[in-house]
């Protein structure tokens, strides 16, 4: 068993027979950090949502390829996409509360997959607020609507929530760019904390974000891998020459 | 899991039964209509007025009907549009948060929902007290009113989507509100005008329970506003309500008529707000 | 403005007496209305009960699950429903509805009618009555922001557990406005349901029977009306009672919609 968890082998994507992805083969690996770098619209975010097939909701996608997990190609017609997203967990770029109580936000996911002892349920909770810091701010309004917290607040509860399912991957789509610093700090430090318990793969337009907490990169420019591999090589030694040149704010 | 995705596939069904409820009404509201009304339908229906015994299966069409929700169709509409394209001009004067503007659109909101069987039994009020009888001018008033707080609205709703820089485009070279309103948003606005109105021209001409008391029924044409008028609708309805199967068969036939009507001009408007649309900025 | 004026005169009667009695008889100056009252409920409920799900469910999946390519051929189809003269959908109901029941659904739970009933008011009206209700729900449904379904779907729910957990959750209230206005125009349909329903001034016992719903009496009496005394302000006082719950509906619609995009 190899210590990548996510192996993506000649993905091809096309949106609207517009090829956004192209032949990509990359290796995530295990328990790191893996920030996905490079300029606006060069296929981030459609890479991203190809791990858990979020992908599928835009209209008129084309895939070819193969993404294993787990040792199954998740990009199989026949994958059960309600487990898959459990495993994989995704945080999106603006903050996305359900519309209901904070307290019900956060067991939603626990719910639907079928978790019915509320003891279980309460225990759930704390432990996922605790994780990403909330849990002393909230544990006393619980029952709140999770729309009277701040931004920074909600994209907390946002990956709160998405703990709550207990996956093992964290997808997080450019997660802090619509929050003030502050909680973007906030929601970093927690990152880098869960990494030893979960592989987290993190899409950044910032570079210097991304030289924050990329354990590993993979530097993606006009749908296309460009250079992949463990941070520090590739922030102080790039071998490509778009690279280079993107690290060093040439373009992007 | 297989109880969720037995009860995802529960309800997709329902929805497709659903949506294929819809559609059946559809389809057989239409073939009905014209399977039964086809086998009476001819030429003589369409050109002629009824001649004596018409309703007891003798000959004639139903011009009269046909003529007469013509007119009165058109004469309504002239009527709602002269009240309600001004009321719609003033309506824009207002800013968006205006009060007055929300309140009067609520006025016609509820205006709107109004069925025009309350209408027509207004009007009769009306009517009673002046004595007067029921007659082509009486059923244009009733439908003119009953139309105008839908037409307000929808040529409200038309201008309203004019883009804010068009506007603004003309202030700033120097035109009043009133100017504007006139010359650049009726202008852009143009293709939603005529579709608003031919819309209404459809409910107004296949409207029954308004002219029932106010435009009373006659076998021929009008000749002047005083006159009584023929409706389609009503022509269709006193039709089936006759003991003999040949008239009532004529009734059917009277509903293809009106059928197609309503249907060259769902379609037509459809259609004709597409190619003037053509020239206006998007 | 026109609304309102001149519904003149209350009768001269108990108006506890007027809404409950069943008996009337114009000529010998009973006007209880209660099998009026009666019939519009029968009817308007029955259409509501069949038209609700259906119209919900149709909004659902045209919101939720169809292709744009079908959306696009099944909407101008609504937009054509809406269209159709009442007298027409009435022409239907005869050559249709009536015999159907008539023939065929009622002899299956052992009833002889005449096909002239509630069901085929209440069939007729809930068709009519689709249009409104599809479009309503499916503006509403519109406005729930995508991210929402996106964070339900990314944390591994169905479709339809998206939907039954956050789009109607969300959509509530617009849905509940899209009801009341459907019902408002239910009650004030006069001429299909006038043709289909019997006609009888007798509290319904069951959807077989026939019933008068007060659009049926205003409509078939108006004329008549001056020649007995009293009539013509027990008409009024029918077409009063129309009126009010009409407005009513749909200023509570209003009110709904306007707090839900106003709160939203």
């Amino acid at each position: 068993m190899s210590d990548n968890e996510i192996s993506v082998k000649n993905l091809n994507v096309s949106i609207d027979n517009r090829e956004i992805l192209k032949r990509i083969s990359i290796e995530i690996p295990k328990n790191q950090i893996t920030v996905i770098i490079g300029p606006s619209g060069c296929g981030k975010s459609t890479l991203l949502r190809s791990m858990n097939r979020m992908i599928d909701l835009v209209e008129h996608v084309k895939t070819e390829g193969e993404i294993i997990i787990d040792g199954n190609n998740i990009l199989d017609p026949a994958t059960n996409l309600s487990a898959l997203r459990k495993n994989v967990g995704m945080i999106a770029q603006a903050p996305n509360p359900l519309p209901m109580s904070i307290y019900d936000n956060v067991v939603y996911g626990p719910k639907i997959h079928g978790m019915r002892d509320p003891a279980i349920l309460d225990e759930t909770v704390e432990l996922s607020l605790k994780r990403v810091g909330l849990w002393d701010e909230v544990h006393d309004r619980l029952k709140d609507p999770a729309s009277a917290l701040s931004l920074g607040q909600q994209q907390r509860l946002c990956l709160a929530r998405a703990l709550a399912v207990g996956p093992k991957i964290l997808l997080c789509d450019e997660t802090t760019s619509a929050l003030d610093p502050i909680s973007a700090k906030h929601i970093e430090n927690e990152l880098i904390a869960l990494k030893n318990d979960y592989t987290i793969i993190f899409v950044t337009h910032i570079l210097r974000q991304a030289k924050r907490l990329a354990d590993y990169v993979v530097f993606l420019y006009l749908g296309e891998v460009v250079e992949c591999g463990p941070a520090r090589e590739i922030f102080t030694n790039p071998k490509d020459p778009r690279t280079k040149a993107y690290l060093e704010g040439v373009f992007g | 899991m297989d109880r969720r995705l037995c009860e995802e596939h529960i309800f997709r069904g329902l929805m497709y039964f659903s949506v294929a409820i819809v559609l059946c009404s559809l389809l057989a509201v239409f073939a009905i209509v014209v399977i039964k009304g086809a086998s009476a339908l001819d030429i003589a229906m369409v050109t002629q007025t009824p001649q004596g015994g018409y309703y007891l299966g003798k000959e004639g069409g139903i011009l009269n009907a046909i003529i007469g929700s013509v007119y009165l169709s058109v004469g309504a509409i002239l009527l709602a549009t002269s009240i309600s394209l001004p009321a719609a001009w003033y309506l824009q004067q207002f800013g968006r948060a205006s009060r007055i503007a929300h309140a009067i659109r609520t006025l016609l909101d509820i205006a709107s929902g109004i069925p025009s069987l309350l209408y027509g039994a207004f009007i009769f009020l009306i009517m009673i007290m002046f004595q007067a009888r029921a007659s082509l001018l009486w059923g244009i008033i009733t439908v003119g009113i009953f139309i105008a707080p839908l037409l307000t609205r929808a040529f409200d709703e038309v201008m309203q989507m004019v883009p804010e820089k068009l506007k603004e485009a003309s202030y700033s070279l120097g035109a009043t509100r009133w100017e504007t309103v006139f010359r650049v948003m009726t202008r852009q606005a143009f293709p939603g005008l005529i579709t608003a109105v031919l819309v209404s021209f459809g409910r107004a001409i296949g409207d029954a329970a308004s002219v029932l008391f106010t435009a009373g029924y006659t076998d021929s044409i009008p000749t002047s506003l005083s006159d009584p008028v023929a409706t389609l609708p009503l022509a269709i309805f006193f039709q089936l309500a006759t003991p003999f199967p040949q008239v009532q068969e004529r009734a059917y036939a009277s509903g293809i008529i009106l059928l197609i009507i309503v249907l060259i001009i769902s379609i037509g408007s459809r259609y004709l707000s597409k190619r003037i649309a053509r020239y206006s900025i998007k | 403005m026109i609304l309102q004026k001149s519904w003149p005169i209350l009768s001269t009667q108990p108006l506890t007496e007027l809404l409950f009695s069943s008996s009337w008889q114009p000529i010998a100056g009973n006007f209880g209305f209660f099998p009026f009252i009666m019939g519009t409920v029968w009817v308007t409920g029955l259409a509501m009960l069949i038209a609700v799900p259906v119209s919900l469910l149709t909004a659902v999946y045209l919101s939720e699950y169809a292709h744009i390519h079908i959306r696009s051929v099944i909407q101008p189809v609504i937009d054509l429903l809406a269209g159709i003269p009442s007298v027409v959908y009435g022409l239907f109901g005869l050559l249709l509805i009536v015999p159907l029941i008539k023939n065929s659904i009622a002899p299956v739970f052992g009833i002889a009618t005449s096909g002239y009933c509630v069901l085929a008011g209440g069939l007729i009206l809930a068709i009519m009555v689709f249009p409104i209700l599809i479009s309503i729900s499916y503006e509403v449904l519109r406005t729930v922001p995508v991210e929402m379904r996106e964070a339900s779907l990314g944390l591994g729910a169905t479709r339809w557990e998206t939907v039954k957990h956050v789009v109607i959750k969300k959509a509530f209230p617009g849905i509940v406005a899209a009801i009341i206005l459907g019902f408002s125009r239910a009650f004030g349909e006069t001429m299909a349901v006038l043709m289909v329903v019997g006609n009888v001034a007798r509290v319904p016992e069951s959807v077989f029977d026939p019933a008068y719903p007060i659009p049926a009496l205003i409509a078939n009496n108006y004329g008549e009306m001056m020649s007995i005394p009293l009539y013509d302000s027990a008409l009024m006082f029918a077409a009063l009672l129309l009126l009010i719950i009409i407005v009513a509906f749909n200023l509570a619609a209003k009110y709904v919609l306007v707090r839900l995009s106003v709160v939203t």
